[in-house]
C-alpha cells in the first residue's frame, strides 16, 4: 500500500497547514503590534526614552483630542487645544482628568496621531498613556505628556506637507476595575432610551 | 454450503448494505455527495424563505411582517449564513466535487472515505445550532459578525453563541472535506491524467480546496476570540483592555474574501464543462482557464481590505486594497472571453444546462463589473453598505454561483441518477428563474445608489417603487425554485434510463464512460489516460 502511505503523508502536510494558519491568525496579534511600532503604521507613535536631537529652524503645531467612553465616569479634556513646537524640541502637555463618581476608578488611555503617516517622527517619552490611571473618588489630576517631532518629517517627501499633527487618546474604564465594581453587568437591551444613569454620564 | 457460495453471499451484501449502513456510515463518494446535495436543497430552501420573508418585509414602506429590528437582524444573519455554507458550498464542494472527483480523475475513491464521512455528519448539527441561534432570535450581527455587535454587551444570549459554534462546525467539516480533496486530486489520478491534462472542474475544486485550507482556520481563529471575548473575559476585540475591534474585521475578511472565491471556483469548473459540451468545442485556451482560476486564487488572498474602506484604513493602504482588487478583473476577464470563445463558432445547443450557464455568464459579468465599480475605494465611501452592495454580490453569489449549480444539476442528474429531466420544466425553471432574480436584483442597484442602507427592515416612502419591484420578483424566484422541486420529483419518477454518454461527442470527460447511473464501486480497473 504506497499509495495508501503516500495519501497519509500529504493529509498529515495539510493538516499541518490548517494548524499553522489557527496559529498565524493568533500570532498576527502581537506580529501587527510589532510591525507598528516599527513602521510607526496606523499613526502609531514612536515610544521610548530617545532624547531629542534639539531645536531646529522650523516649526510645527500639534493639537490635542481628548475622548472617553461612556462607561469611564471620568472628565477628560486637554488643558491647551494646541502647541507650537520647534523640530527637534522636547515639549510637555497638560491634560487633566477629574473622577465624577464617589469610588476609584481606573482607566486606560489608548492612543495614536493623525495624519496616519506621521507616527515614525512623532517621538513620546513619557505619557499618562504607558500605564494605567486610578483616580480616587472625586479626585482630579493633572496628566503630563512629553513628545518631540523629529526635524526628518521635512525631509520625507511623504510627510514634507503635514503642517499640523493631532494627537489622540480616547480613555477606557480598565476591564479589571470594571469587573470589580460590576460595571461590567450585562448592558441590558440596546435599542430603547437611555437609562438615566447613561443619560447624566453623556450630559457630562 | 460451501465456501463459494458464502463468499459470494458476503459479495452480494456489500453491494446491498441496509438502509443505515448506507446512508449513515456511508464511507462512498457517490452516496456522500448525494447527502451533501441533498442537504444544499434543505439549507437553500430555509435560507430561501428566509429571503422571501425578508422581501415581504420590505415590499411596502413601514411593514410589520418582522417584529422588531432584532429580529430582522437575526433574519438577515441566518439568511446569509445558510446560504452561505449549508447551501452554495455543500452543492459546489461536498455535493458536485464528491461526486466527480473520483469519477473525473478516474480514481476509485475519495483518499480518506471516513474522513469524507465526518465531513458531511458535522454539518446536520452545525445547521440545527444556526437554527437555534435563529429561533432564539439572538444571532443578530450579520453574517460578518463584527464586534461590538456580536460581542456580550449587544448580543448578550446564548444564541449568538451557538451560531458562533455552528461556524466552528462547518469550517471543520470544510477543512477536513478539503484535506479530503486535495490528498485525492494530487495523489489518485489515473495514470497518464498529469496535472496539464486535468479536468477544469478538478482544477477548480483543487483551487477551493486550498482556499479553504487556508482561509477557513483564519476564521476558527477569529471566532474562537470572539467566544473567549463573549465568555471568558478576554479582550482580543475590546479596546478597554487593550484590544481592538478593527483587528476583528482583518481577520474576517481574511477568511471572507477567499470565501467567496471558494463559492464561484466550482462553478467556473462546471460552467466550462457545460460551455464546452453544448458548444462541442474543446475549451478555448484550457491552459490560461487553469491559470486565471490559480491566480483568482492566490490575489484572493491579499485583497481583504477593500471590505473594510470605511473603517479608518490609512489612505495609503487604501490605494494598495483598491490597485490589488482591480487586478483580479483580468484573470476573470480571461475566463469570460474564453467562454465565450468557446461558444465562439462552435455547434451551439440551447439545452437546459446551457441555457443557465449562458445565463451564469450575463449575471456573473454584471455582477463582475459593478464589483469593479465597487473597489473603487472613492467610489465605496458612498455606496459602503447601500444596496448597491447587496445587488452586487447576490449578481456574483445568488444569481452566479447558484446559476452554475442548476447548471451541474440539469447536465449531471442524469450521470447521477439514471434519469433524464423533463425539458421543458427545465427551461420553465430557467426563465422564470432568470426573470425573477434580474426583477429582484438589478433596482437594488438603483435603490442602492439613491441612498438606500442595507439592514434595515424598513425605508422612507421615496424607496418604496423599486421595492415593490424587488420583492415581486423574490416572489417569481421563490415559484421557479417550486418548479425545480417539481423536476426533481419528475426527474426521479421518470421510467426512462439515459445512456452512459447522453450528451454525445462534447461530452470528453471520464464520467461519460461510466454507466449511468455509475456503479456503486466504479474504476476497479484504473483507466489510463493517453
Amino acid at each position: 500500500m504506497r499509495s495508501g502511505r503516500r495519501n497519509i503523508v500529504t493529509g498529515w502536510a495539510l493538516a499541518a497547514v490548517i494548524a499553522g494558519m489557527v496559529g498565524m491568525s493568533f500570532a498576527a496579534i502581537p506580529l501587527y503590534r510589532m510591525f507598528c511600532a516599527a513602521t510607526g503604521y496606523a499613526g502609531t507613535p514612536s515610544i521610548g526614552l530617545a532624547a531629542a536631537p534639539g531645536a531646529s529652524g522650523p516649526t510645527i503645531r500639534v493639537r490635542f483630542n481628548a475622548d472617553t467612553n461612556p462607561a469611564l465616569p471620568w472628565i477628560f479634556a486637554p488643558d491647551q487645544s494646541e502647541v507650537k513646537l520647534k523640530l527637534g524640541d522636547e515639549q510637555v502637555a497638560f491634560y487633566h482628568a477629574a473622577n465624577q463618581s464617589s469610588e476609584a476608578v481606573t482607566g486606560r488611555a489608548l492612543y495614536n496621531v493623525t495624519p496616519d503617516k506621521v507616527g515614525k517622527y512623532f517621538h513620546k517619552t513619557a505619557c499618562f498613556c504607558f500605564n494605567e490611571q486610578t483616580l480616587a473618588a472625586n479626585q482630579s489630576m493633572e496628566f503630563p505628556v512629553s513628545f518631540w517631532v523629529d526635524p526628518a518629517i521635512r525631509d520625507d517627501p511623504n510627510t514634507a506637507d503635514v503642517k499640523v499633527i493631532t494627537l489622540s487618546y480616547t480613555f477606557f474604564r480598565s476591564l479589571d476595575d470594571a469587573a470589580k465594581t460590576g460595571a461590567l453587568t450585562k448592558a441590558g437591551p440596546h435599542v430603547g432610551p437611555m437609562t438615566a444613569a447613561e443619560a447624566k454620564l453623556k450630559a457630562n | 454450503m460451501d465456501a463459494t457460495t458464502t463468499a459470494a453471499d458476503h459479495h452480494e451484501h456489500g453491494h446491498h448494505p441496509t438502509f443505515v449502513q448506507r446512508w449513515l456510515f456511508s464511507t462512498n463518494h457517490k452516496d456522500i455527495g448525494t447527502l451533501y446535495l441533498i442537504f444544499a436543497v434543505v439549507g437553500g430552501t430555509v435560507g430561501g424563505t428566509l429571503s422571501e420573508i425578508m422581501r415581504a418585509q420590505l415590499n411596502f414602506p413601514n411593514d410589520h411582517i418582522v417584529n422588531s429590528g432584532q429580529e430582522w437582524n437575526t433574519i438577515i444573519t441566518t439568511h446569509g449564513l445558510l446560504m452561505i455554507f449549508f447551501s452554495v458550498m455543500p452543492a459546489l464542494i461536498g455535493g458536485f466535487g464528491n461526486w466527480f472527483i473520483p469519477l473525473m480523475t478516474g480514481a476509485p475513491d475519495m483518499a480518506f472515505p471516513r474522513l469524507n464521512n465526518i465531513s458531511f455528519w458535522l454539518l446536520p448539527p452545525a445547521f440545527g445550532l444556526i437554527c437555534t441561534g435563529l429561533l432564539m432570535g439572538e444571532s443578530g450581527s450579520g453574517w460578518t459578525l463584527y464586534p461590538p455587535l456580536s460581542n456580550s454587551t449587544y448580543e448578550p444570549g446564548m444564541g449568538m453563541d451557538c451560531t458562533l459554534f455552528a461556524l466552528h462546525l462547518a469550517g471543520l467539516s470544510s477543512l477536513l472535506g478539503s484535506m479530503n480533496f486535495i490528498v485525492t486530486i494530487f495523489n489518485m489520478r489515473a495514470p497518464g491524467m498529469t496535472l496539464h491534462k486535468m479536468p477544469l472542474f478538478i482544477w477548480s475544486e483543487l483551487v477551493t480546496a486550498f482556499l479553504l485550507l487556508l482561509a477557513v482556520p483564519v476564521l476558527a481563529g477569529a471566532i474562537t476570540m470572539l467566544i473567549c471575548d463573549r465568555n471568558f473575559g478576554t479582550s482580543f476585540f475590546d479596546p478597554a483592555g487593550g484590544g481592538d475591534p478593527v483587528l476583528f474585521q482583518h481577520l474576517f475578511w481574511f477568511f471572507g474574501h477567499p470565501e467567496v472565491y471558494i463559492m464561484i471556483l466550482p462553478g467556473f469548473g462546471i460552467i466550462s464543462h457545460v460551455i464546452s459540451t453544448f458548444s462541442r468545442k474543446p475549451i478555448f485556451g484550457y491552459l490560461g482557464m487553469v491559470y486565471a482560476m490559480v491566480a483568482i486564487g492566490v490575489v484572493g488572498f491579499v485583497v481583504w481590505a477593500h471590505h473594510m474602506f470605511i473603517s479608518g484604513i490609512d489612505v495609503d493602504t487604501r490605494a494598495y486594497f483598491m490597485a490589488a482588487t482591480l487586478i483580479i478583473a483580468v484573470p476573470t476577464g480571461i475566463k469570460v472571453f474564453s467562454w465565450i470563445a468557446t461558444m465562439w463558432g462552435g455547434s451551439v445547443e440551447l439545452k437546459t444546462p446551457m441555457l443557465w450557464a449562458i445565463g451564469f455568464l450575463f449575471v456573473f459579468t454584471v455582477g463582475g463589473v459593478t464589483g469593479v465599480v465597487c473597489a473603487n475605494a472613492g467610489i465605496d465611501e458612498v455606496i459602503h453598505n447601500t444596496y448597491y452592495v447587496v445587488a452586487h454580490f447576490h449578481y456574483v453569489l445568488s444569481l452566479g454561483a447558484v446559476f452554475s449549480i442548476f447548471a451541474g444539476f440539469y447536465y449531471w442528474i442524469g450521470k447521477m441518477s439514471g434519469h433524464q429531466y423533463p425539458e421543458y420544466w427545465g427551461k420553465v425553471h430557467f426563465w422564470m428563474t432568470f426573470v425573477g432574480v434580474n426583477l429582484t436584483f438589478f433596482p437594488q442597484h438603483f435603490l442602492g445608489l439613491s441612498g438606500m442602507p442595507r439592514r434595515y427592515p424598513d425605508y422612507p416612502a421615496a424607496f418604496a417603487g423599486w421595492n415593490f419591484v424587488s420583492s415581486c420578483g423574490a416572489y417569481l424566484s421563490g415559484a421557479a425554485f417550486l418548479v425545480f422541486l417539481y423536476v426533481v420529483y419528475r426527474t426521479f419518477t421518470s421510467k426512462e434510463h439515459v445512456a452512459d454518454n447522453y450528451w454525445g461527442e462534447g461530452a470528453t470527460t471520464l464520467e461519460w464512460t461510466q454507466t449511468s447511473p455509475p456503479a456503486f464501486h466504479t474504476y476497479l480497473e484504473l483507466p489510463r489516460i493517453s
